[in-house]
């Protein structure tokens, strides 16, 4: 037990500093995470389905030139906003890997928010309705073993496994 | 034909045997169905033959093989079709059907229902097979001297494994729909279905584990864009039936501990069965666009029919005999383990729905604007994150808290230790440098990392109390103390092990925000930088063999200066099919893998491309897949037994509490 004491903190400190020090370098430069993005939310338009940065067909010449594109509308300073109807009005609305938060588009967003609440919020009611009826069983006693018996068993279970 | 004729006489004959309690006849339809195995295997394995043999009489041999394909792939072309992979389906399912019917002295009575069930869902694939989608349809016209060959992609030793497991996945949740609904059309009395159903549904998910983690393996190392999971309708597909599983394995323990549940959970199975099945519409049909579309066509409305009528059949029984599954619901409290099951498969099953919401999205998107939008990564990332890190949380808190009720003593004693380590991490990692507030992706990535942490101390603290209570016991070490402690109850502990492994691969995915890549062609001697690493082109060449011709680099990578390495990423291409492939280089650390791509040449001068991808982590991911793997092993195990003579009621007592003392201090409540 001593040994993993001694360990644990050790073994912990390795994954932490490591991860750490992997992660620290998050931080690249503005555009190429501008770009990174933008290309993350826009599709290769050459039928492979693939995100736009992701498209690796073997001489794609499409996803090419879109990036080139993206590149332009952003050196020209587009907004993202500007840089993203520019595509939209170019391929259409398929171009975009998401659906925007306009018209019927909206509710594909919205859907999973309501699930996620309604169906958290039911299971919380459905807590507060089991937990309000009342028992129509005995209660769990063990048969013939006394009530102090049961807690001197739980207080054993309790010494026993404080570490 | 053969085989399918087996099969209706099984269903039949099965059928009427119940109905009549004509138990010799109810032999014979085993038997039968035993003897579709035999037929299925027999078809499968002649196909196999057709392809070893070069036999382009065989219209599917002509489609997915050529001479030159080495022998593993062309028995791999047994699957990369859709004919030959409907025919696998079907061996698969006819072989779970044998090992359910040579295993009928379990229960008879269960298993002749399940059998019935079986048969019905073998004679829906065995007529597709027969008369949809012939895998011996024999080629028109004069019979070429070379086949096609089969897609490039598939030329992987990891698609030898990866379709058969998912197979095994999908067709093996038929057993549990089978068991299932056997056990609601017989009004089943007594919880032994559930045990039987449990591990059934076990096996079934591990395969289904292993099929989409392969599956993630041969995206990644084959498809060469630097990701192993892209949200494609097909992936999705895979994921909805596991993810219904995984709320089944947690809520069963409801039913079995508590008697609670009965509905929900034989809902649950029916939705895995049925999503299995929509999968693999989806997989068939293209209703949506897909990277992995190998195998379109025209029989999605075979699919439709069958997924309506299932439903029905299940809708029908469900009201007939729902009585049947009345159960009492009382909690005692709302901070107990029942009630974290119930948040569990909340949560499970709203991703769920996210996940079938984002792939149907863009369908009902067209079917009401008349515009088909496109649901991407962005989409499912944002929908899914913040659910995937809530169930990270209960999977923190659930082992900690007691059935029927946990107080706020007990929980505050168990929880803080690990809390603490926990947001200590948080903090480290701040400290070191990591910058949640600049994006949301690092945000989710330092919460995953903290609540995996938080997880790994909770599942920790469970074995060292347990290990420990043993050791002092038996007097030996705690880790002699802990895996006499996993033999004992190999579920529950093999079910932290798999929380191990899911925590790990957590982790895998926290990398992803931190993913680099870079484009370069290079030349002789030209040099490229990604990260610590530097990339010298010490040469590039080419290469002919019989199925492919090849190009690719010769890369010296150096780190600090110094040489560790020479990367060789490859372009092919296939004679046969006339398709390019990539060859992806990988060097794969426990902190990060270099990840290179031949992505072509500039026709100018000759020069090789290369995209070269940074990908921190992702090791992890395949590594909480290997514990995923050992710990569902671990789970199906049966426990070791201690007690040979009945033990008295006192001893009982004792018994409980040692048990509950091997497992965790917070018994709040009577005994259960």
């Amino acid at each position: 037990m001593k040994i993993v004491r001694k360990m644990l903190p050790r073994w912990a400190a390795i994954l932490l500093f490591g991860s750490a020090l992997l992660l620290m370098g998050a931080s690249g430069d503005p555009t190429g995470q501008r770009f990174d993005r933008l290309g993350h939310n826009l599709m290769c338009t050459c039928g492979c389905n693939q995100v736009l940065l992701e498209c690796n067909h073997v001489g794609c010449t499409t996803s090419e030139q879109m990036r080139q594109e993206l590149k332009l509308s952003m050196a020209r300073g587009d907004s993202d906003d500007v840089v993203l109807a520019g595509f939209v009005a170019k391929y259409g609305p398929t171009v975009l890997s998401a659906p925007t938060t306009t018209g019927f588009n909206r509710v594909a967003w919205i859907m999973p928010v309501v699930i996620f609440f309604a169906a958290l919020t039911a299971v919380v009611l459905v807590i507060r309705v089991w937990k309000n009826r009342k028992p129509t069983d005995p209660p769990a006693s063990g048969g013939d073993t006394g009530s102090g018996e049961l807690d001197e068993f739980r207080r054993r279970a309790r010494e026993e496994t404080t570490i | 034909m053969f085989g399918l004729a087996l099969s209706v006489y099984a269903f039949l004959a099965g059928l009427y045997a119940l109905v009549r309690n004509d138990d010799p006849l109810g032999e014979t339809a085993r038997r039968a169905g035993i003897a579709v195995w035999v037929a299925v295997t027999a078809a499968s394995a002649v196909l196999v033959y057709c392809a070893f043999r070069n036999d382009f009489s065989v219209a599917y041999i002509l489609q997915h093989s050529n001479r030159a394909l080495p022998g593993p792939y062309k028995f791999a072309a047994l699957w990369s079709g859709q004919e030959g992979s409907l025919l696998f389906w079907c061996w698969l399912l006819a072989t779970y059907g044998l090992v359910l019917r040579l295993r009928h002295k379990v229960d008879t009575r269960l298993v002749a229902h399940a059998s019935v069930v079986i048969s019905a869902v073998q004679i829906f694939f065995l007529v597709l097979v027969n008369f949809a989608a012939h895998p011996f349809a024999m080629t028109i016209g004069a019979i070429p001297a070379d086949g096609n060959g089969l897609n490039p992609l598939l030329q992987y030793p990891e698609m030898v494994i990866h379709p058969p497991m998912l197979y095994l996945g999908y067709v093996g949740m038929t057993v549990p729909f089978c068991f299932a609904l056997a056990a609601l059309i017989m009004k089943y009395p007594g919880e032994k279905w559930i045990h039987i159903t449990r591990r059934w549904t076990m096996i079934g998910w591990l395969f289904l584990t292993c099929g989409i983690f392969l599956g993630s393996f041969w995206a990644y190392k084959v498809l060469g864009w630097g990701g192993w999971w892209g949200w494609d309708p097909v992936e999705n597909a895979s994921l909805l039936p596991w993810l219904t599983g995984t709320a089944f394995l947690h809520s069963v323990m409801m039913q079995e501990k508590r008697g609670m549940m009965k509905v929900w959970n034989m809902w649950l199975i029916f939705s895995t069965f049925l999503l299995a099945i929509f999968g693999t519409f989806l997989t068939r049909s293209g209703v949506v666009s897909s990277v992995h579309a190998f195998a379109e066509s025209d029989i999605g409305p075979y699919f439709v029919y069958f997924l309506a009528l299932t439903f029905a059949v299940c809708m029908f029984f469900y009201v007939r005999n729902h009585a049947h599954l009345q159960s009492e619901h009382k909690l005692e409290s709302l901070v107990s383990r029942e009630s974290s099951f119930l948040f569990n498969n909340v949560l499970l099953l709203v991703a769920a729905f996210a996940v079938l919401w984002g792939t149907l999205f863009p369908v009902l998107s067209e079917w009401v604007t008349g515009h088909k939008v496109t649901v991407g990564p962005p989409f499912f990332n944002k929908v899914n994150i913040p659910v995937a890190l809530c169930l990270l949380l209960l999977t923190a808190v659930g082992p900690l808290l007691a059935w029927r009720k946990t107080s706020t003593e007990s929980l505050r004693r168990n929880f803080l230790v690990p809390a603490i380590i926990a947001v200590s991490s948080g903090i480290l990692l701040v400290a070191f440098g990591m910058k949640p507030w600049v994006e949301i992706s690092y945000f989710y990535s330092l919460m995953t990392i903290m609540l995996s942490v938080l997880v790994a101390a909770t599942i920790a603290s469970e074995f060292i109390r347990g290990g420990l209570v043993i050791a002092r016991h038996n007097d030996s070490n705690i880790f002699h103390g802990m895996w006499i402690l996993t033999r004992r109850n190999t579920r529950r502990y093999g079910g932290y092990i798999v929380h191990v492994g899911v925590i790990i691969t957590m982790i895998g995915f926290a990398g992803v925000a931190f993913y680099q890549n870079n484009e370069q062609e290079l030349g002789f001697g030209d040099k490229m930088s990604i990260g610590p690493y530097t990339l010298v082109c010490r040469s590039y060449t080419q290469d002919d063999k019989p199925n492919y011709s090849s190009e690719w680099a010769i890369l010296d990578i150096y780190k600090g200066g110094k040489q560790i390495t020479t990367m060789y990423p490859e372009q092919r291409f296939y004679k046969a099919s006339q398709q390019s492939a990539t060859m992806v280089a990988n060097r794969s650390t426990v902190m990060e893998d270099l990840y290179l791509v031949y992505t072509g040449k500039n026709p100018e001068n000759g020069h090789p491309i290369i995209k070269a991808h940074l990908n921190p982590l992702v090791w992890w991911i395949w590594a909480g897949a290997h514990f995923i793997l050992v710990g569902t092993i671990i789970a199906l195990i049966p426990n070791m037994q201690t007690k040979s003579k009945k033990p008295s009621l006192r001893e009982r007592a004792r018994a409980l509490v040692e048990d509950d003392v091997e497992s965790r201090a917070p018994v709040e409540a009577g005994n259960d």
